[in-house]
């Protein structure tokens, strides 16, 4: 029993240190992003979404950065993605009814 | 499991569940979504605004002002350069084609056009949307679209129709008025009251064709409704450019990308 608590002890130390980097990649892009820089924007959350695979705001502001530049597909993955991690959380539920909206236009537009 | 060593597995692992949850930070920020136009328009650079058949009130000349009004717009916002010609009288040309004469070359510039044989009446006045039925074999005339489109070196042609007619309707709507309470503070509260209203309905329909072969594209229609109280006096032309604002968006987006603006909320 101790050797389990030891074990997600240092699990939880370990993701807790995988957050506080894919924390710091996910405030840096948003910096970029309030400056017009999605692409930028987009590496970063990316790479935030690697460190931190459960990290339901890095698959979130992705939704946010496909969203902008006309990446609908991957727009909607990312933000299901963020509902699937957190799906009590309002905003990302606010921001995928918000792309949804979009996304049916869009799809109007096309035919498809 | 023993209750007591069961506690410091609890606390360690809601320990690490905390630290990974931590708090989260929110920002808003501002997008510009594009949306794809709904029809590609690269293999024209022109665009010719031809006239519409329309009806409903007198008190706008519905034809004019939407060809005045779309040429207006295409011209800021469209990469289209827009054809100045005076808009063709719709009404006359369908007329001309459907009569014997068309077969004759007198026919108001209905070139070789297959009339509509058997087709349904012209109505004297058009008055509204059933009234426009008889004018929908002009807009499927592809040789007479396409004999346009020569004269004019094979623009996108756009036309339709446009009805713009009066309405009237009395109900139930909520208000809100200004109350004071016995300490005099204002508040504002939502009021049901009967109402007579009058307004206007906005049906206009584009269709979209090929100056190259005469062949329909796209077309879509749109329906927009104002209604104002009786003793607020609109003018017609007013609520006519109202209306025509709110379809006016949906239209460009069929010739051009259009950005759509919004704010979505950034997670830390």
């Amino acid at each position: 029993m101790l050797a389990l608590a030891l074990l997600l002890g240092a699990s939880g130390v370990a993701s807790a240190d995988a957050r506080k980097d894919a924390q710091s990649q996910a405030a840096f892009g948003i910096s970029v992003a309030q400056r017009g820089l999605w692409q930028e924007a987009v590496f970063r959350w990316e790479r935030a979404a690697e460190i931190d695979p459960t990290y339901a705001a890095a698959y979130n502001n992705l939704g946010i950065a496909f969203e902008q530049l006309g990446k609908f597909e991957q727009a909607g993955k990312a933000y299901e993605k963020a509902l699937e991690l957190e799906p009590q959380n309002l905003s990302i539920q606010q921001n995928y009814d918000l792309f949804k909206e979009i996304n049916d236009r869009a799809k109007r537009n096309s035919g498809s | 499991m023993t209750a007591r060593r069961g506690i410091p597995v609890a606390s360690l692992a809601l320990g690490a569940a905390l630290s990974v949850v931590g708090c989260t930070s929110v920002f808003e920020v501002p997008i510009d979504t594009p949306i794809q136009a709904k029809l590609d328009v690269t293999p024209f650079q022109r665009v010719h605004v031809v006239g519409f058949v329309s009806g409903g009130t007198e008190d706008v000349d519905a034809n004019m002002e939407t060809v005045r009004l779309l040429r207006s717009q295409l011209r800021t916002k469209s990469r289209l350069r827009v054809i100045e010609a005076d808009p063709l009288p719709l009404q006359q040309v369908a007329r001309d084609q459907s009569a014997p004469a068309a077969r004759t070359g007198n026919g108001g510039g209905a070139p070789e056009a297959t009339p509509s044989s058997g087709a349904m009446p012209f109505p004297a006045k058009i008055q509204d949307e059933k009234d426009l039925e008889a004018y929908e074999a002009l807009f499927a005339n592809a040789a007479y679209w396409k004999k346009i489109g020569e004269e004019f070196q094979q623009p996108l042609i756009v036309t339709g129709s446009v009805i713009f007619r009066p309405h009237q309707a009395s109900g139930i709507v909520t208000q809100e008025r200004e109350v004071y309470d016995q300490f005099g503070r204002r508040q504002v509260v939502p009021m049901r009251v009967y109402m007579e209203r009058k307004g206007y309905i906005l049906r206009p329909k584009f269709v979209f064709i090929d100056g190259r072969t005469g062949a329909v594209l796209y077309q879509e229609s749109y329906r927009e409704e104002r209604l104002y109280p009786t003793q607020q006096n609109v003018p017609a032309l007013s609520s006519f450019f109202e209306q025509m604002d709110a379809v006016l968006p949906s239209f460009l987006n069929t010739l051009s990308t259009t950005r759509v603006r919004g704010s979505r909320i950034l997670l830390k």
